[in-house]
């Protein structure tokens, strides 16, 4: 099975998904009583969007497949939602999902390459992702696959935009030229220590790489049909590598993490707190 | 003294061992191997820039950004190439340990690291670009294979093994231009996790690796003249460590001197102090870097200055013999 190019994906169907996998999300962080929710439901949408709002060409039964778009996780702690979204597409069975942080699990902590299939690269140390998409293009460049194949798509926090690794790569990926790169910003604003702003403020972000020669797109990151959109245009410029930063909320869907997000970079719901969460999220985003 | 077939003191023209780098990606390109070479703005310097000359499709410089640079190659190596990141050894795993640890090592990738200047011999730059810590923090990586030639021509053998497999490799080069021991031979004697044996004698055993195995084989002649036989083991692996190699020679000669440009703590004597403490514990000596950092000075003064010598060899010979 692929995904196709479909502008006319069911968008009730894509709400469904964002329910499933925040249900996982906080499922996976109470069973392990440890893991990283708020940054996973910030990124919801991000992920329900490109894996199932047909923007990403993949394919679970053969996930090393050639000619695949590849989803890179740069905040490698963003586990729960990766294997939310890749459990619910098929590329491993969902019964895994309570094994999260487990000794001897596929479900590491931070995110693993090729464990499970579909993890396209090793994370948890902050910053490198944007670096290896530069690297990925630079060899489909070389082997001249097809500009409208081999399409990546970088998953960054804001926080994690202190990192000067990152202004690194992007400054790289205008200067080699590769619009097979998108970055999508989980813009939650809230880092391990606190808020953003008060940590290392990174404003004007955007403005940042629109003078990195990046193209820049504004989108609200919880709004899973106007990601998928900026996605798809994003994913169809062939001129410039591109950026969406998504506007989020850290913990999104579960009001007592939303309300306290520094709170819940970290750590599991309790027995009572799941509860209260499942039931939530079963009601939808409001 | 047998020689195993080797001159006793060689006078080639002398080369540094970083120059293999740059001929050695052209004959692999032109061999067709699928490789990329990577610089982070030192590309004169290490050489890379010839497989620019030749290859330019093959070869990318990302500016003085070496944590980019090793990302890079892991994204590169995630497509299927053989990919080669060059800087000094000051920096590359100085400035991007991190990056060597997740990308390159923890996912096992097909990146061949090439870090020239490594050691005091750099010379007048100073402390800060002299790599005295680097074998031990590779060493210390799961995985990871780290080599350090002892000339120009085992560099380049090393250089294009590494083209032959899939693993992650650091093969540490020097600046200085160093005798060629290996002058005239013709079929290639490096062998990855193999310690190659220059001198077949079993009063004492001197291991050595990179710009130290010359002088040792200086050391051995001088030892000779004294009755005392030496065998010369050239380690340009330190890990994998040739570790039968280290047992036999531990068990047949009953003491052991290690020579490297290295601090002592971490680098080739370790990992052989390693292998004595649990299979034949022997005494053993060291000669290399006493954990202080490097300075100012002409290349050959610093090697004086810090003991690495083969006056310090023979001294360190006689200390092991005098413990047995």
């Amino acid at each position: 099975m692929t995904t196709t190019h479909a502008s006319t994906v069911d968008i009730d169907a894509l709400l469904e998904v964002c329910k499933r996998i925040r249900r996982h999300i906080v499922e996976m962080t109470h069973a392990a009583q440890s893991g990283h929710p708020g940054g996973s439901l910030s990124a919801t949408e991000i992920f329900a969007a490109l894996y199932f709002g047909g923007v990403v060409r993949h394919d679970p039964s053969n996930p090393l497949w050639e000619r695949r778009d590849r989803v890179i996780l740069s905040k490698g702690h963003a586990t729960p939602v990766v294997y939310a979204t890749l459990a619910e597409a098929g590329y491993f069975d969902a019964e895994l999902i309570p094994s999260f942080r487990s000794l001897g699990t596929e479900l590491q902590g931070h995110v693993v390459r090729n464990r499970p299939a579909g993890v396209e690269m090793s994370g948890g140390a902050l910053g490198m992702g944007l670096s290896f998409a530069v690297g990925v293009a630079l060899g489909h460049d070389l082997d001249d696959v097809p500009e409208d194949e081999g399409q990546i798509f970088v998953v960054v926090g804001d926080g994690e935009l202190n990192e000067g690794q990152n202004w690194e790569a992007i400054m790289s990926a205008s200067h080699f030229g590769l619009p097979r790169i998108t970055a999508i910003v989980d813009r939650n604003h809230f880092q391990n220590d606190g808020p953003g702003d008060e940590i290392m403020r990174i404003d004007p972000v955007g403005d940042k790489w629109a003078a990195f020669g990046w193209s820049v797109q504004h989108v609200d990151g919880h709004d899973v049909e106007a990601v998928r959109d900026a996605l798809l245009t994003a994913r169809a410029c062939t001129d410039a590598p591109q950026v969406v930063i998504c506007e989020t909320v850290k913990g999104r869907g579960v009001s007592f993490m939303a309300e306290n997000p520094a709170g819940w970079h970290g750590k599991g719901p309790s027995d009572e707190q799941l509860a209260q969460a499942l039931r939530e999220i079963d009601g939808g985003l409001t | 003294m047998s020689s195993n077939g080797w001159a006793a003191i060689p006078e080639p023209p002398p080369a540094a061992t970083r120059e293999a780098y740059g001929p050695a990606l052209v004959k692999l390109a032109e061999a067709g191997h699928d490789i990329v070479a990577l610089d982070a703005d030192l590309s004169a310097s290490t050489g890379g820039n010839k497989l620019a000359a030749s290859f330019p499709e093959r070869w990318f410089t990302v500016g003085a950004a070496e944590q980019n640079m090793i990302s890079i190659a892991a994204g590169l190596a995630s497509t299927g190439k053989t990919v080669y990141a060059a800087s000094f050894a000051v920096f590359m795993p100085g400035h991007c340990f991190d990056q060597i640890r997740v990308q390159i090592a923890q996912q096992r990738m097909n990146v061949k690291l090439i870090a020239s200047h490594g050691g005091i011999s750099v010379g007048e730059d100073g402390a800060s670009a002299q790599a005295i810590e680097d074998l031990a923090l590779m060493t210390s990586l799961p995985g990871m294979n780290v080599v350090v030639p002892s000339d120009a021509v085992e560099a380049d053998w090393a250089i294009r093994r590494a083209a032959e497999d899939d693993e992650p490799w650091y093969i540490r080069l020097g600046r200085p231009k160093l005798p060629i021991i290996h002058l005239g031979v013709d079929e290639p004697r490096f062998e990855l996790g193999r310690a190659e044996v220059i001198y077949l004698e079993d009063d004492v055993t001197l291991i050595a690796c990179g710009l130290m195995v010359e002088p040792t084989m200086r050391a051995a002649e001088s030892l000779a003249q004294e009755g005392i036989g030496a065998r010369v083991l050239n380690m340009a692996t330190i890990k994998p460590l040739d570790e039968a190699e280290v047992i036999r020679a531990a068990e047949e000669t009953g003491a052991i001197v290690c020579a490297e440009e290295h601090n002592v703590i971490g680098g080739l004597g370790s990992a052989v102090a390693r292998t004595l403490a649990r299979h034949c514990p022997v005494p053993m000596e060291q000669v290399g870097i006493e954990d202080r950092f490097g300075q100012s000075g002409p290349w050959q003064a610093l090697l004086s200055e810090y003991g690495l010598t083969a006056e310090s060899v023979v001294e360190a010979a006689k200390r092991a013999i005098a413990r047995k």
